[in-house]
C-alpha cells in the first residue's frame, strides 16, 4: 500500500469548525484536495507526499538531490582510498 | 512532476546498473519487501537489467495479497446481506475471498464503492444517515493512520453508521518472520520507503545488528530502487550489515510522529494473519475499545470461518522468498492472475503475479 | 466540444416548448405519446429525404464493397468536459466504419431511454448527435425510441450502427500486417478515460482534461488516398486502451510487436492523472485517436502527413511489429528495461498500493 506521490500546495484552509486543516495541492496541473492533519507545519509552496488523501511527509529539498550526487561521491571516495592505499604502499 | 519524473532518468539510471555491475564480486540474494517495490521492478524492466549475481526475492510486502480470505468474504457478506454501503480501495475488489470476489458481488447487487480515501467514506456515512457505511481499511503502516483518522473524524462527528472492516500488517515482523525461517538465504533488505516515512527507522536497527544484515529503507522511482540496491550490494562486499536511508528527501529518522499518534489514538499492536504464511505474533494493528463501535468486526454479528488455502498452493515458501515462482507446479497452469489460487498470484504486485507478467507466459 | 460551441450550438437549435419535461414510460410505447415525443423535434433535428419518409425501415441504395458497424454507448456520466454521450455515439461507430477503410455515410440511432430523463438533456444530446453528423458528413436514417422503468437504465443508452463505401485504394486486413511494420499513434493517449474519470474521482484541473472524441474519417480517407495499401490496418483503442488492442492483434495475427514507452505522447495533466490514480495510461481508454500499422519504407512520410492533419498534431511512431517472441508486447521503459505487455482480467481500478 504505497502509491504516494508528492504535490505542490496551492492554498489551505480550515473545514470543519476549525479541525481539519486542508490544502489544494497541485500534482503536475492536478489539484486535489489534501489533508493536512498530519503535517500541521506544512506551508503555502511546499512539496508534500500525498497518499490516500492525506499528506504523510515534506519533501527534503536538499536531500532530494543527494541521489543525483551519490555516485559521484562514492567515486571520490573510492579514489580517495585508492590515494591512501598509494600513499601507505609509498610509505611501506 | 516535480520529484517525480528526476528519478526515473535513463542516463543515471545506466550509471547506477554500470556501478552495480562494477561493485558486485559474488552472488547475493536481496530481498525488497514492498509490493510497490516489486511493481517498479517489474514495470521498469529492471530485474532483467542486473547482473546475474543479483537476484531479487520478492517479500510479503502486498497488504492485498495478505488479507485474510474470511475477511474477504466477509466483506462480501457485508455487502450482499447487511445492506452496508461496502467501500474500498480499488486493489482489493479482485482478490477471492473462498467463493467470489467483491467485484462479483457488486454484479449481484452490492453497494460496493471504490473510493480513493478512507476520508470520503466518512462523507458518504454522513450522507446517508439510514444506511450502514463500512469501510475495508486494509494496509500497512502506510495507510494505518488514514484509517484511524476517518475513525477519529467519525467520532467527531458522532456518526454511529460508519465503521472500519480493518486487516493492517507491519512490516518489521514480517521481515523477521522471513529470517527467523531457516530455509529462506537472504543476504540484504530493501525496506519500505512509505512505511518508514509514517514510522521512521528505529525498528531496523535491532534486526540488522542481530541478524547482521543490511537494510536500507528506497523510495519507489527507478532511480531509487537502483540506488538502494547499489547501497546493499556496498555493504555486503564490505561485509557492514547496518540501516541506511536512501529514501532521505522523504523519510525522516523518526518518521511522522502526528500520524503515530494518530495511529496509536484507534489501534493498538495485535497478533495478525497473513494470508498464505500463517499467525505471525504482533505483526497487525486491533481497534481499541475506545473505538469498538467503530469495528465492523464486532458491530456486525459475521462469524465466518477461515477458509483452508488451496492445497496446491505454496504461497508462504514463496512469500518467505524460499522458492520462486515459477517453482511452483502450478505456476502459469492451474494458478494464473485470471484464476489466482492463492495470495501472491493475486495482485500485480504479489510476487507470482509480477513473475507471470514479467514471464510474458501467453494468456489464452 | 468547447462551451461556446456548445452554446451556439444550443442557440441555434433552441428546445421546443414542450408540455412534458421529463421522459416518460409512455414516450417509448409506440402510441400517441411517442409521436408527440419525436414530432417534438427529433425528426425535424434530424431531418433528410431518408430519415424523413419515416417508414420502418430506411431506403438506401450502395455498390461495391461495404463496411458495417454497431456500436453501444453507455457511458456515466452521460455530459463530461469535452462532450456527451451523443457525440460519442456518432463519432464511435464513424471511427469504427472509417477503420475499415470505408467513408462512412449511413447512421442509425437508437436510444433506450430511463424513465425520469430530463428533456433538456435528452434535447442537448439530440442536438450534440446533429452537429457530430454534420461534420462527420454522414446521416442518420433510421432508428428507434424505448422506455425503460427508473432504475432499469443509466439515464440513456445509445446503439448506433454505421454504413460506408470501402475506399477503392484501401486494403485493411490483419492479414497484411508485415514483420518490419511501424505503429503510428494519432495523438494523445489516455485522454478521453482520464477526462472521464477526472469527473468520477472529483478531481479538479488547472485547466480541464477534455475529452477528445472527434471524428476521424476525414483524416484516415486523406491518408488512404495518399499511401492506399501501404496502410496495413487501422484500429481505434477505445475501451482497454492501446496495450488491450496490441495484445489483440498480437495474438490474433501471431505477431510479436515491440513498443517504447519514451515514444507515448501523453498530456501532461493526462499523466499525472494517471499518477495520482494509479492507473496505466496505456489500459486508459481513449477515443479521438487511432492506430496504424504501415509499411515501414512510408512510415516517416506517413507520420509527417498525419501530423499536418488537425487530427494529428501529436502522432508518434511508437512502436514495430517484430517476428521475435509472437503474439507478445513488449514495451521498453523510459530506463531501458523491457517488461511485457499484458491483457488485464478487466476494467483497470484506481490502485493505491
Amino acid at each position: 500500500m504505497c502509491l504516494a506521490i508528492p504535490g505542490k500546495i496551492k492554498s489551505i484552509a480550515l473545514q470543519d469548525n476549525g479541525n481539519v486543516k486542508m490544502a489544494k495541492v497541485s500534482f503536475g496541473g492536478i489539484i486535489k484536495e489534501v489533508s493536512l492533519e498530519m503535517l500541521p507545519d506544512a506551508d503555502i509552496g511546499d512539496y508534500v507526499l500525498v497518499h490516500v488523501g492525506i499528506a504523510i511527509s515534506k519533501v527534503d529539498e536538499e536531500e532530494a538531490q543527494k541521489t543525483f550526487e551519490y555516485l559521484k561521491e562514492i567515486g571520490e571516495i573510492v579514489e580517495l582510498e585508492d590515494a591512501e592505499g598509494d600513499v601507505q604502499e609509498k610509505e611501506e | 512532476m516535480k520529484y517525480l519524473n528526476e528519478y526515473r532518468d535513463p542516463e543515471l539510471a545506466k550509471q547506477y546498473l554500470e556501478e552495480i555491475k562494477k561493485t558486485v564480486t559474488q552472488p547475493w540474494s536481496i530481498m525488497e519487501v514492498c509490493g510497490g517495490q516489486t511493481h517498479s521492478l517489474v514495470k521498469n524492466g529492471i530485474i532483467d537489467m542486473l547482473p546475474k549475481e543479483v537476484t531479487m526475492i520478492h517479500g510479503p510486502g502486498c497488504p492485498v495479497c495478505v488479507t485474510p480470505l474470511n475477511l474477504i468474504d466477509k466483506a462480501i457478506h457485508l455487502a450482499l446481506n447487511e445492506n452496508v454501503i461496502l467501500c474500498s480501495f480499488g486493489d482489493m475488489l479482485r482478490v477471492p475471498g473462498s467463493k467470489i470476489n467483491l467485484l462479483e458481488a457488486k454484479a449481484k447487487g452490492g453497494d460496493i464503492r471504490v473510493l480513493y480515501s478512507p476520508l470520503e467514506a466518512v462523507k458518504i456515512a454522513a450522507d446517508n444517515p439510514n444506511r450502514e457505511v463500512v469501510f475495508f481499511a486494509v494496509g500497512f503502516e502506510t495507510t494505518a493512520p488514514a484509517n484511524a483518522l476517518s475513525v477519529i473524524h467519525a467520532h467527531r462527528r458522532k456518526l454511529n453508521n460508519y465503521s472500519i472492516l480493518a486487516s493492517h500488517v507491519l512490516v518489521p515482523p514480517a521481515i523477521k518472520a522471513v529470517i527467523d525461517d531457516e530455509e529462506s538465504k537472504i543476504d540484504g533488505f530493501l525496506a519500505a520507503g512509505h512505511v518508514c516515512t509514517i514510522m521512521g527507522n528505529s525498528e531496523y536497527y535491532p534486526i540488522a545488528k542481530k541478524h547482521e544484515v543490511p537494510i536500507v529503507v528506497t523510495g519507489f522511482e527507478p532511480l531509487d530502487v537502483l540506488q538502494g540496491i547499489l547501497m546493499v550490494i556496498r555493504q555486503l562486499e564490505a561485509n557492514k550489515s547496518i540501516v541506511e536511508n536512501q529514501y532521505s528527501r522523504i523519510v525522516r529518522e523518526d518518521g511522522n510522529t502526528a500520524a503515530q499518534k494518530i495511529i496509536f489514538e484507534v489501534f493498538e499492536i495485535s497478533n495478525q494473519m497473513w494470508r498464505g504464511i500463517g499467525e505471525i505474533p504482533e505483526s497487525g494493528y486491533a481497534i481499541k475499545e475506545k473505538y469498538i463501535a467503530f469495528d465492523a468486526s464486532r458491530k456486525f454479528d459475521i462469524s465466518i470461518e477461515e477458509a483452508p488455502e488451496h492445497p496446491e498452493c505454496i504461497s508462504g515458501q514463496i512469500m518467505k522468498g524460499i522458492k520462486k515462482p515459477f517453482e511452483c507446479p502450478q505456476f502459469g497452469k492451474k494458478c494464473k492472475p485470471s484464476f489466482p489460487l492463492g495470495a501472491p498470484m493475486v495482485s500485480s504486485e504479489g510476487a507470482c503475479a509480477a513473475y507471470y507478467h514479467f514471464s510474458g507466459l501467453i494468456e489464452t | 466540444m468547447s462551451d461556446s460551441k456548445k452554446i451556439r450550438m444550443q442557440l441555434q437549435c433552441p428546445m421546443p416548448k414542450l408540455d412534458f419535461d421529463v421522459i416518460t414510460l409512455g414516450h417509448g410505447s409506440g402510441g400517441t405519446l411517442t409521436n408527440k415525443l419525436l414530432d417534438s423535434g427529433v425528426f425535424d433535428l434530424l431531418s433528410n429525404d431518408i430519415l424523413d419518409e419515416r417508414h420502418d425501415g430506411a431506403f438506401i441504395e450502395m455498390n461495391g464493397k461495404l463496411a458495417f458497424s454497431s456500436d453501444s454507448f453507455l457511458v456515466s456520466p452521460i455530459f463530461f468536459p469535452g462532450g456527451n454521450i451523443g457525440e460519442l455515439a456518432v463519432n464511435g461507430t464513424v471511427n469504427d466504419v472509417a477503420v475499415c477503410g470505408a467513408t462512412p455515410k449511413y447512421l442509425s440511432l437508437s436510444f433506450i431511454l430511463e424513465e425520469g430523463l430530463k428533456m433538456t438533456e435528452f434535447w442537448e444530446i439530440l442536438v450534440t448527435i446533429k452537429y457530430a453528423c454534420e461534420k462527420a458528413n454522414v446521416i442518420v436514417v433510421t432508428g428507434d425510441t424505448k422506455v425503460v422503468e427508473k432504475g432499469k437504465g443509466d439515464k440513456i443508452f445509445i446503439n448506433t450502427t454505421g454504413i460506408g463505401n470501402i475506399h477503392h485504394k484501401a486494403k485493411i486486413s490483419e492479414k497484411n500486417i508485415k514483420i518490419g511494420d511501424k505503429i503510428v499513434v494519432s495523438g494523445n493517449i489516455a485522454t478521453h478515460g482520464m477526462a472521464i474519470m477526472s469527473v468520477r474521482e472529483g478531481l479538479e484541473f488547472d485547466s480541464t482534461i477534455e475529452s477528445d472524441t472527434t471524428n476521424l474519417n476525414h483524416t484516415i480517407v486523406s491518408l488512404i488516398e495518399e499511401f492506399g495499401e501501404d496502410i496495413h490496418l487501422l484500429t481505434d483503442p477505445t475501451r482497454g486502451g492501446v496495450a488491450t488492442v496490441l495484445k489483440e492483434i498480437a495474438l490474433s495475427s501471431n505477431i510479436g510487436i515491440d513498443i517504447f514507452q519514451k515514444d507515448l505522447p501523453i498530456e501532461e495533466q493526462v499523466a499525472s492523472a494517471c499518477e495520482l490514480l494509479g492507473l496505466d495510461p496505456l489500459y486508459v481508454a481513449n477515443e479521438g485517436l487511432f492506430l496504424s500499422f504501415v509499411e515501414s519504407t512510408i512510415a516517416d512520410e506517413f507520420l509527417e502527413s498525419l501530423q499536418k492533419d488537425e487530427n494529428g498534431k501529436n502522432a508518434k511512431i511508437i512502436g514495430t511489429v517484430v517476428e521475435t517472441h509472437p503474439k507478445q508486447v513488449i514495451m521498453e521503459s523510459t530506463i531501458g528495461g523491457k517488461r511485457v505487455v499484458s491483457m488485464l482480467p478487466g476494467e483497470q481500478l484506481p490502485r493505491i498500493c
